[in-house]
């Protein structure tokens, strides 16, 4: 069998050995309900306490500031509806704030909000690498806006956010600052005093964790409403049987990445600068998208003039390399992202996109192969020898 | 040495999904396309394209895993639209009987698919279709499918030898039955779904309602008269009126009425007894002969004039490289204008033209 090349790990990762090992015996020999009453339950409700208090530990939050969620977009999902049924009902404010590069798990609520339930959204600019400022931050800030919600790191073009800078701003108008933190786990520290934010959001597949199970961070007494009504789990805040396997699986991976975390981002950063490097260098008419050192160790993402960024995911396919790209979805309809269209590219650039995503075991040769190939799929698309 | 590389047209359906499977069991280096084709916005389809709907991509995606191969959506929807339905429209505005299947295996599979599966390189493309390619010394030959009730060398008469060399049809020597049972024996989850259909753009099955709402000047109510030259009528439009119709002409009569033709220049509809319906010649343009030359003197063919039709004994005649006159052996009804008419020697498709 031919070499594989994933480099596609901002969309997922695979599940390390040792998270699945851990979440095993929670299917089949510990079921119990983590509700019930009886030891089956207790030891349920034990996996999941010591998963919650273990993830307290790495956020430095409490652990009854966690809710888990079934992922990063529903605890997005969570945080916006759920803050806003509050402001309404205490007459907090009726605006909000998101920037413009936000996941559609944001965008999307923020503008339901807007359409069907009377909120008012300003959608926060980005400088051309990515960035919004603090300064224009404040402008936007009305009196009566209740939350202002800001990735971390975005998922495309990797670029990093001032978070710190902005949730200062934002509570000097006693405003709650929520951030989407799915992209940035695993690769940038978490910790919430530090950063300043009142919620965040994490997913467990981008760090070797298992798909569906994702968490949302909220500090003490910010959100009392829930989306999901049914029991009351996670302190009321989100209905359902807890996925115990799912939820002691995102604890183990989370531990282990933080642990690994020096070293794997400094072998990253040093890959994907190379990468980088090579690409400018060699490839004509491509751009780095995103901010040069704000930016995810593992995100290497470009444009390159005139060329259809889904098919360059097809040829690179072909190649055995998994890739992706802002221009590019799986049912074929080629438009530029919001993320893309926020960063103001010329239409030439922001519909040949490409994201390559390292993961900590790519190595030196997956470099090379790329560097080998990726200039000789560019020209050929551009029909130049 | 690499391996030569296929690119199969991959449509969710039991025929191109087992086309997929054979060759990759013969050791092929294949990735499946499927083309995402326009459709009209609405109505029943929810503005899903029949032969693409959402449904059919994950079906088809679904194959490539279990075939474990590359499979991508090939976004053809402006390609369609001008090649294959505003064709449609502007043939059945000028009074023909368009077919639009021909014209998109024209341009969009032997156009728009073969020249992505090309950059992407294949040095060949695949298709489900029933019908078979040989080489016969120097030339490409199309033969028609082996399982004469599913056969489609119909639509695929306006192939070229550029065309052929660079085709397979793995499953052109197999009966659907067979097919079916090797989907199964592949394991593959497609046995039970329907054939790809005609129309495929068309928001419901009714072609009149879509000259409605797309070509509306093109109806312009006129005569209905019959071959003597009485008037019988108006009809509503002659793109809503198709050779051989008899049902819905709008004309009491104490036998039932056939449309005859449709004469464009004085917007008439001419109808009549079933007796004046047939006809035994017939002319056709835009001639493609399969083997790159045409004939020089007039041959003997068996000619078939719909998709449906049973081929007929002819004599062909040349009027020159594009053209032809068709003399059947006996007079044979429902001779439209627009469709094809594709010539045949045994199972040899020599190719075809288009009805004047």
């Amino acid at each position: 069998m031919d070499k594989q090349i994933y480099m596609d790990h901002a969309a997922t990762t695979p599940v390390d050995p040792e998270v699945l090992e851990a979440m095993l015996p929670l299917f089949t020999n510990e079921y119990g309900n983590p509700s019930s009453i009886h030891r089956w339950g207790q030891r349920a409700d034990y996996a999941i306490t010591t998963a919650r208090e273990e993830i307290a530990e790495v956020l430095r939050c409490e652990a009854d500031e966690i809710i888990f969620t079934s992922c990063g977009s529903e605890s997005d999902n969570l945080a916006l509806r759920g803050i806003a049924l509050e402001a309404r009902e205490l007459g907090k404010g009726n605006h909000l704030i998101v920037s413009a590069i936000e996941h559609p798990a944001i965008l999307r609520t923020a503008q339901q909000l807007q359409n069907h339930h009377g909120f008012d959204i300003t959608i926060l600019p980005v400088d051309q690498h990515g960035l919004t400022s603090p300064r224009d931050l404040k402008t936007v800030i009305q009196p009566d806006t209740f939350l202002v919600s800001i990735m971390y790191a975005n998922n495309e073009i990797g670029v990093v956010q001032p978070i710190s800078d902005l949730a200062a701003i934002t509570h000097e108008h006693n405003i709650l600052f929520h951030s989407d933190a799915v992209q940035a786990a695993g690769q940038l520290p978490l910790d919430v005093e530090t950063l300043g934010v009142d919620l965040m959001s994490v997913s467990a597949h981008k760090f070797y964790g298992p798909k569906g199970v994702g968490l949302l961070y909220a500090k003490r007494d910010t959100l009392t409403h829930s989306q999901q009504t049914g029991g009351s789990q996670e302190n009321g805040l989100r209905a359902g049987t807890q996925n115990v396997p799912l939820i002691v699986g995102m604890a183990t991976a989370l531990k282990i990445v933080v642990a690994r975390q020096q070293n794997d981002n400094s072998k990253m950063k040093t890959l994907r600068d190379r990468l980088i490097k090579a690409v400018l260098e060699t490839i004509s008419d491509s751009i780095l998208t995103g901010h040069r050192t704000c930016r995810l160790p593992n995100n290497a993402s470009f444009a390159f003039e005139g060329i259809d960024g889904n098919e360059l995911i097809m040829h690179l396919d072909l190649l055995n390399v998994a890739a992706s790209s802002g221009s590019a979805c799986k049912t074929g309809n080629p438009e530029p992202s919001n993320v893309l269209t926020a960063l103001a590219l010329s239409p030439k650039l922001s519909l040949g996109s490409l994201r390559l995503s390292l993961g900590r075991d790519t190595n030196d040769s997956d470099i090379e192969y790329l560097q080998q190939v990726l200039p000789k799929v560019i020209n050929n698309m551009r029909g130049t020898p | 040495m690499k391996k030569d590389r296929i690119a199969v047209a991959m449509s969710g359906g039991v025929d191109s999904s087992v086309a997929a499977a054979l060759l990759k069991n013969q050791g092929h280096d294949i990735f499946g396309l499927m083309l995402r084709l326009w459709s009209e916005p609405g109505q029943d389809n929810k503005g899903q394209n029949r032969c693409c709907s959402p449904a059919s991509v994950s079906r088809a995606r679904q194959v490539a895993a279990i075939l474990d191969i590359p499979f991508f959506v090939i976004d053809s929807r402006k390609e369609f639209h001008q090649n294959v339905v505003q064709f449609f429209i502007d043939k059945y505005s000028a009074g023909v009987t368009p077919n639009p299947c021909l014209e998109c295996n024209r341009n969009i599979r032997w156009g728009h698919l073969m020249h992505k599966a090309l950059s992407m390189g294949a040095t060949r493309i695949a298709t489900g279709h029933y019908a078979r390619i040989i080489q016969n010394k120097d030339k490409w030959q199309l033969l028609r499918g082996c399982d004469n009730s599913k056969d489609q060398s119909y639509a695929l008469s306006m192939l070229g030898q550029s065309d052929l060399r660079r085709t397979l049809f793995p499953i052109g020597s197999y009966t659907k039955n067979k097919i079916r049972s090797l989907a199964n024996d592949f394991d593959l989850p497609v046995a039970q779904r329907q054939d790809s259909q005609d129309l495929c753009f068309l928001a419901d099955k009714d072609y009149r309602r879509f000259m409605h709402d797309y070509a509306p000047e093109s109806l312009n109510p006129g005569p209905i008269m019959n071959t003597s030259g009485e008037t019988l009528g108006q009809h509503k439009g002659l793109p809503l009126y198709t050779i051989g119709q008899r049902k819905g002409i709008g004309v009491s009569a104490p036998e039932p009425l056939y449309v005859l033709s449709k004469n464009q220049s004085n917007n008439t509809l001419i109808v009549d007894k079933i007796d004046k319906l047939g006809k035994s010649h017939l002319k056709a343009k835009k001639v493609n002969w399969i083997s790159g030359t045409s004939t020089e003197h007039k041959i003997r063919a068996k000619v078939q004039i719909r998709y449906t039709a049973k081929a007929v004994g002819a004599w062909i005649k040349p009027i020159d490289d594009n053209e032809v006159e068709v003399e059947f052996d006996h007079q044979i009804n429902d001779i439209t204008p627009g469709q094809a008419a594709v010539f045949y020697q045994d199972s040899v498709c020599l190719g075809g033209g288009i009805i004047d």
